[in-house]
């Protein structure tokens, strides 16, 4: 390569206390290119993308813009240097108009509005980024969202923009949309750094990719265009096989969770679940499949007992618990793995061993009082059972890793011996061996004969675990699936909202 | 009822209103940094008393009008370096500035009480203006704290609605992490917000002690801190409607001092009560309205920032 680097990190090393983040990473990448950072979960790719937005300081290496070496103090540095940044958590102001949003890290002093407006329009258009500069962003899809926040990084004139898994709130569609849009950045001039696991985006929009595997880079600026996805998968899980295995099918029993005409109101009071037909029989999986916001938090919510059904009803093992509170719905079988997982399935201050029994505590007790030696018995039987690797049980369960934790959690609500799992997102954020080990424990649990209701994000781990999928859109069951013959892409197509000709099953 | 009554009446309704509004102001830009300050009626007690020592002393009120508003952003100062730069709980925070600047004020004009003030702010003539009827003396006939505070609203509204510091500082109110990460000074934003706060609700008291009184004594702000806090809710965190609101809430202080002379039996106690009738009614109609949209309140109203570190 003739031309001097956009961006080049030499041996960068971040420690945290007990993790070493980055050990010698190395990434380059030059003007004009869409360039995908693909890793697992922990592999250091937001680390690698912390040092170089400013956020984190490297304990050892160089950051080089152009040649130049930098020492970013700050994300504000970074900033002035020409570096924008998507998170995946937005960082907008809901309140404020998107032309406000854009300007908001570099406006004039006195702000003319309409005028703001049509220079954010006209930046808008020429990226091809359609947006409506005088309407509020919380009236906005997550695409729209989105967009705005390309739009801040541009209105900055980054020349290097970082997009942290920007793919995971849009439809398919959508994420077409800004693989035409990244293209025309980097046609612009611009360096796109794109990270990501999802293979077929990183084949479809980048040119080049770097792989990371436990901070370190383990294969340098590929070429996209000749190496397949198999060979980048390869790469990102080292030895460790991604194909799962599907297990074999059992024959499923009697009818466990019926639900039958259920609406249901979202956050904002509109209504995010519509007549929602479905059944979940013994000793099968039922996986949910769907983009993110459309209806499934609030389904497994109402199935839960935590959000009011406005219409249906919600039938555990032939018992009607449509009105019954969360108890009543566990003491009639229902066991519930939140999606929330240290926040609504784990009090993240209290021990482990007082996390362990917040289902069960009523049976360690004499009288009014908890009996210390069987509650650190019960949670020594559970973190045997499921492999709970943690320290001293009266430490807060807040120490554990994010593995470790769901281990627990599931382990607590399996623990008990349920008619029915509800399962929303057990495996989202766990490194391989973690999603294999709740993977497992489903399947396992399933073979016990217990129905198992799965919504999940991962289309690839729907595939493999259920035993019939449906895909929800807008808060409807759109169409079912069979999980063995069913093509991806029509799958997809389904939860971007287009029926497929032929797909209910 | 005579026409002069009427008259009087609405000069005290425009000249109550000023007093609430200045504090209102304050409490307004304040909230809209994200600080909520329960403070303001310590602050006003802070700064009715300075300004009324300070204008003993010298004989000079403006003298006084300035170290009012020193002391009051000085209060303001000890809040937000509470609240902001070390992280205490707004609401306490507030409550204990309230109840200190009470008290302190008490203890500094122990040998002020019943004295002869060194100089007040008297009406503005403004020559012949004054001689329209109604309008005149309502409008042109008033103290230079009526002026001050038209400025002062219309200055906030420019500034919040305008200006770059303006959208920085509702966006440190809106959501901290997204004006730390577009690069502006939460800490600094707020701190700045709450002094400046401080020094409007500093004025509102150098008002009650240079003009409306004019003289010190204990516990003359009667509450005046606390309907300027219900006021900001009552305006929808808008400077437009908070004049209105100041208005109606003015105009009910007004009617209150009167009602007797008007021969009119209607207990001043539950008129004193209507400001906050208004304003619970104000947050339920809010809340109720706002099922689908947003609340006008600052989202990251009365919540502490601290740069997340991994």
């Amino acid at each position: 390569m003739t031309q001097t680097a956009a961006v080049e990190l030499v041996d960068i090393w971040k420690r945290f206390p007990g993790v070493v983040a980055n050990a010698g990473a190395h990434l380059r990448i030059d003007r004009g290119t869409v360039h995908a950072v693909l890793g697992e979960n922990g592999a250091g790719k937001s680390t690698l993308m912390n040092v170089l937005s400013g956020v984190y300081r490297p304990d050892e290496g160089e950051v080089r813009l152009d040649g130049v070496l930098h020492r970013f103090h700050t994300p504000a540095d970074a900033l002035t240097a020409g570096i924008g940044m998507v998170h995946q958590e937005f960082r907008l102001v809901p309140s404020f108009t998107v032309a406000e949003n854009v300007v908001l890290g570099a406006a004039e002093r006195i702000l003319r509005r309409q005028d703001v407006e049509a220079r954010v329009d006209e930046l808008a258009r020429r990226f091809g980024l359609a947006t409506e500069p005088d309407r509020p962003v919380w009236q906005l899809s997550m695409g729209e969202r989105q967009r705005v926040e390309i739009l801040k990084a541009l209105w900055r004139d980054a020349r290097i923009l970082i997009l942290d898994e920007p793919t995971a709130v849009l439809t398919p569609n959508e994420a077409n949309e800004l693989g035409g849009v990244l293209r025309h950045m980097a046609d612009d001039g611009r360096s796109v750094i794109f990270i990501s696991h999802k293979l077929h985006e990183v084949t479809g929009f980048c040119d080049v990719a770097t792989v990371l595997r436990g901070g370190e880079t383990v294969a340098a600026s590929l070429p996209v265009a000749g190496t397949d996805a198999a060979t980048l998968a390869g790469l990102m899980v080292g030895s460790t096989s991604l194909a799962g295995e599907r297990p074999p099918a059992r024959a499923p029993g009697e009818v466990r969770l019926a639900v039958s005409g259920l609406c249901a109101l979202g956050d904002r009071g509109l209504p995010a679940v519509h007549d929602i037909n479905l059944e979940v029989r013994s000793g099968e999986i039922v996986g949910i499949a769907g983009v993110a916001g459309n209806g499934q938090r609030e389904l497994v919510q109402v199935l839960a007992g935590l959000r009011s059904a406005t219409d249906g009803t919600v039938d555990l093992g032939g018992k009607d618990v449509t009105t019954d509170p969360p108890r009543r719905r566990f003491g009639s079988g229902l066991c519930y793995i939140p999606e929330d997982r240290l926040g609504v399935g784990l009090a993240p201050r209290l021990s482990v061993v007082e996390n362990a029994v917040l289902r069960s505590y009523a049976q360690h007790r004499r009288g009014p009082f908890l009996l210390e030696a069987s509650m650190t018995a019960h949670c020594q039987d559970l973190v045997d059972r499921f492999g709970v690797r943690t320290g001293p049980l009266g430490d807060p369960v807040a120490g554990l890793s994010g593995g470790n934790l769901q281990r627990l959690l599931v382990g607590r609500e399996l623990g008990s011996g349920p008619g029915v799992v509800v399962a929303a997102q057990p495996t989202r954020g766990l490194d391989v061996q973690g999603v294999k080990a709740i993977q497992d424990l489903l399947v396992a649990e399933r073979d016990t004969g217990t129905a198992v209701l799965l919504i999940s994000e991962d289309l690839d781990e729907l595939l493999t675990l259920s035993d019939r999928l449906l895909v929800m859109h807008q808060g409807r069951i759109l169409a079912e699936f069979d999980p063995r013959n069913s093509e991806r892409s029509i799958i997809g197509e389904a939860m971007a909202g287009h029926l497929p000709e032929e797909g209910a099953a | 009822m005579t026409e002069a009554s009427m008259i009087g009446l609405l000069v005290a309704t425009v000249s109550f209103g000023a007093l609430l509004y200045l504090a209102a102001l304050g409490e307004l830009i304040s909230e809209k940094a994200g600080v909520l300050n329960l403070g303001v009626e310590g602050m006003m007690a802070m700064g009715a008393v300075s300004a009324f020592m300070a204008a003993h002393q010298t004989g000079n009120p403006w003298i006084g009008l300035a170290v009012g508003v020193l002391a009051g952003a000085l209060t303001g100062f000890l809040h937000g370096w509470f609240t902001v730069v070390l992280g205490a709980e707004q609401v306490v925070s507030g409550l204990s500035l309230t109840i200190l600047g009470l008290g302190f004020a008490a203890y500094m004009g122990k040998n002020v009480v019943g004295r002869p003030p060194g100089g007040v702010l008297a009406p503005v003539d403004w020559g012949p203006l004054t001689d329209i009827p109604w309008a005149g003396p309502v409008l042109f006939g008033q103290a230079p704290f009526v002026y001050l505070a038209v400025l002062a609203g219309l200055a906030t509204w420019f500034v919040l609605s305008r200006t770059r510091i303006g959208l920085a500082l509702r966006a440190a109110g809106e959501s901290a992490p997204t004006a730390d990460a577009a690069g502006h000074s939460v800490v600094g934003l707020r701190l700045g917000a709450v002094v400046v706060g401080g020094g409007l609700a500093g004025a509102s008291g150098a008002y009650l002690t240079l003009t409306l009184t004019p003289q010190w004594a204990e516990g003359i702000t009667a509450g005046r801190g606390w309907i300027a806090v219900a006021l900001v809710i009552f305006g929808a965190w808008r400077p437009g409607r908070a004049a209105v609101g100041a208005l109606l809430f003015g105009g009910l202080l007004a009617l209150k001092t009167r009602l007797q002379t008007f021969g009119v039996d209607f207990s001043p106690i539950l008129l004193s009560m209507l400001p906050y009738v208004f304003t619970i009614t104000v947050l339920i109609a809010i809340s109720v309205r706002s099922r689908n949209r947003p609340s006008p309140a600052p989202a990251a109203l009365g919540t502490t920032y601290r740069r997340e570190e991994r």
